[in-house]
């Protein structure tokens, strides 16, 4: 892929996001959740960045910090040439148009006492982009691109199922006409005959008005099949970065290799075979990250430099980033 | 068949809700042979949670009810039990994990309470015997250290570790069987790798049969011996898990199946999603429940709901189609 710099659409530069602990009776500050602890990545123009862990690992948190839903402690997001962390919220309010979320869970992120027509159509009232007819139009426009019936409009989300939700969520997304947006887990409160048309709803769109995605999720398979690279996080830190096939089929950071071992293959035949890296005990505490190496209280090859000193996010092949002092032992 | 430590026969379980009758269950027959593990896949509101939840006596009633069929454990029929013999048999023979480990620990008793209390209901342990034996099933699912965990609360333990502790509770009274509610889903991946590691061993050990409910095929195909597929509160194919995978028949299994992305899988392909939703079941249908999304849908289909039968050894499938060669049967 080419990675000149004006295919860089988002630059995510060292992004921190700490969120503080307060206690006592005066709330004096006594620790802080490591929630993003210093990660930088490039998303390219058009591509589908996937972004994957487990829980609490900080995927989500660092989507939401992206679109400055949080203020990051510290770093920089470089959206399109404008570093965001830096604006004032007027333009970063005009900035928002051209970035847009779709949440996990459809039940919780549509209101319940708006109408279908009010939900999609708001971001236009919001943004004065429309007024009065124009509104219904486009909104029945939006609808039918992501194939719900234009008379849907009048009715209320608890009217529809969970994949029909989701569609109601990314027409909102779409009604700005954004060029990037961030997928939470849009897929994972599904069931499972339902998450394939939405993931190829997301994928028609893309090539349809050529968007950006960062598509966070901790399905390992359907991760793969969506995104063009993809990143792994465990306990705030990205571990490695490369594109799906290389990340797939050889993996150098010891977590992503028990990671992706990790997943259960339907086909009996594959999963006798198959030989699994079970990985020992539990994630720390993102309050009290181990020293060195986030990942070495539960890495198979850990030695006493991983506890000393932080392994570098470093370039091992072209477009593969990987932070592990031993990485080259897997090339 | 004799070998069968479990035998369902034509279960029926239906809700009273404001809306109307739901017909959750509607009409499953099956049996669990020693030593197996029988997988249960379907997706939301299919009934496989319902159906085992009948077998234990634990539909919530009203609104529900076990309206038809017979649940076979040894010879006697676990639905017409009284509430204290049902409760003799659930725990002591017959063991559960649900899905959410949270949520079925009681979180004010220590662990160590919630392993002693069915050790010394069932099987009738002293205080001090079943201490010791809380021990050591907290050792056999892996906890560290456990004589000092049974002095902690659930909150104090991880998510994965909890399941670790409802595991442990369910193999307390060495049961027959252990019915498993999608005990993974709310696991991450790694974690369930452990759990499902730890499950393969115990089997072994123990020599138990399982129910193991899911909607992961990836799941039931490193675990399970023998796989039943449910759609609409039936079972609509029923097979050895090798002869599901390479041969699935039943359109919705096979749609399930394409529908799937792998993490092994080529380059470039397409995912083909089953159209449409699932049924809300509030008239017991009298066609085909997954006629409305089938693809080789026929006249039949709507008409006339088809019955589990045989089209090889072991392998049945509810449908009038032949996928294979379009004809009805």
């Amino acid at each position: 892929m080419a990675s000149s710099e004006n295919n860089i659409l988002l630059k995510v530069e060292d992004l921190k996001m700490h969120f503080p602990i307060y206690k006592g009776l005066i709330r004096r500050q006594v620790g802080a959740v490591h929630a993003v602890d210093g990660i930088s990545f490039d998303v390219m123009r058009g591509e589908t960045l996937g972004l994957v862990g487990e829980s609490g690992c900080g995927k989500s948190t660092t989507g939401r910090a992206i679109l400055q839903l949080y203020k990051p402690t510290a770093g920089k997001i470089v959206f399109d040439g404008t570093n965001l962390v830096s604006l004032k919220s007027e333009d970063m309010r005009l900035m928002r148009r051209k970035m847009q979320m779709i949440f996990q869970d459809p039940y919780a992120s549509l209101n319940p006492r708006m109408t279908v027509g009010e939900i999609v159509g708001e971001p236009l009232l919001v943004h004065n982009i429309a007024s009065g007819r124009e509104v219904d139009e486009q909104v029945a426009h939006l609808l039918e691109i992501v194939k719900l019936n234009p008379s849907f409009s009048t009715r209320y989300p608890h009217e529809f199922s969970g994949g029909q939700r989701q569609r109601i969520g990314i027409a909102r997304s779409l009604a700005l006409h954004p060029s990037f947006i961030v997928c939470d887990e849009p897929i994972s409160a599904l069931d499972v005959s339902i998450q394939a048309q939405v993931v190829n709803l997301l994928e028609e769109l893309q090539e349809q008005f050529n968007l950006t995605y960062l598509f966070i999720a901790h399905d390992l398979s359907m991760v793969r099949h969506i995104s063009n690279r993809i990143a792994v996080m465990y306990l705030g830190v990205i571990v490695e970065l490369a594109d799906r096939d290389t990340l797939y089929e050889k993996p150098l950071h010891p977590y992503s290799q028990a990671l992706l071992s990790a997943v259960p293959i339907p086909d009996p035949f594959a999963e006798s075979k198959h030989k699994r890296t079970i990985l020992q005990g539990d994630v720390p505490s993102p309050v009290n990250p181990p020293s060195g190496c986030r990942f070495r209280t539960r890495c198979p090859i850990a030695e006493s430099v991983c506890a000393e000193s932080r392994p570098e996010f470093r370039e091992l092949n072209p477009g593969h980033f990987v932070a592990c002092h031993f990485a080259d032992r897997f090339l | 068949m004799p070998d069968l430590l479990l035998d369902i026969k034509g279960l029926e379980t239906q809700f009273k809700t404001p809306d109307g009758i739901v017909h959750a269950v509607n009409g499953v027959s099956f049996g669990l042979k020693e030593g197996e593990t029988l997988g249960v896949v379907g997706e939301s509101g299919c009934g496989k949670s319902v159906t085992m939840l009948s077998v234990l006596g634990l539909i919530p009633s009203p609104p529900g009810k076990v309206v038809a069929g017979e649940a076979l454990y040894f010879g006697q029929d676990l639905l017409k039990m009284s509430k204290d013999e049902i409760r003799d048999v659930r725990g002591a023979q017959i063991g559960m994990v649900f899905q959410d480990p949270m949520t079925s620990l009681n979180p004010v008793l220590t662990v160590g309470r919630q392993l002693e209390e069915p050790l010394m209901l069932h099987v009738g342990m002293s205080k001090s015997q079943a201490r010791e034996r809380a021990a050591d099933l907290l050792g056999l699912v892996g906890i560290p250290s456990p004589k000092d965990r049974l002095n902690d609360y659930p909150h104090q333990f991880s998510g994965g570790m909890r399941q670790r502790v409802m595991i442990a509770m369910a193999l307390s009274c060495s049961p027959q069987i252990l019915i498993a509610d999608e005990p993974t889903t709310a696991l991450d991946v790694t974690i369930q790798a452990q759990i499902m590691d730890l499950v393969k061993r115990l089997r072994e050990e123990l020599g138990m049969a399982i129910i193991w409910i899911t909607h992961d095929l990836g799941v039931v195909a490193g675990l399970a011996h023998r796989v039943l597929v449910m759609y609409g509160g039936y079972i609509i194919e029923e097979a050895m898990v090798q002869e599901l995978f390479a041969n699935p028949s039943h359109p919705y299994t096979i749609g399930l199946m394409r529908s799937l992305p792998r993490v092994d899988e080529e380059k470039g392909r397409k995912l083909q999603p089953i159209e449409g939703t699932p049924p809300v079941l509030y008239d017991k249908p009298t066609s085909c429940p997954f006629a409305p999304r089938c693809k080789w849908a026929v006249e039949r289909c709507w008409t006339e709901n088809p019955v589990l039968d045989n089209i090889s050894d072991g392998h049945r499938i509810a449908c009038w189609v032949d996928v294979k060669t379009g004809r009805t049967r």
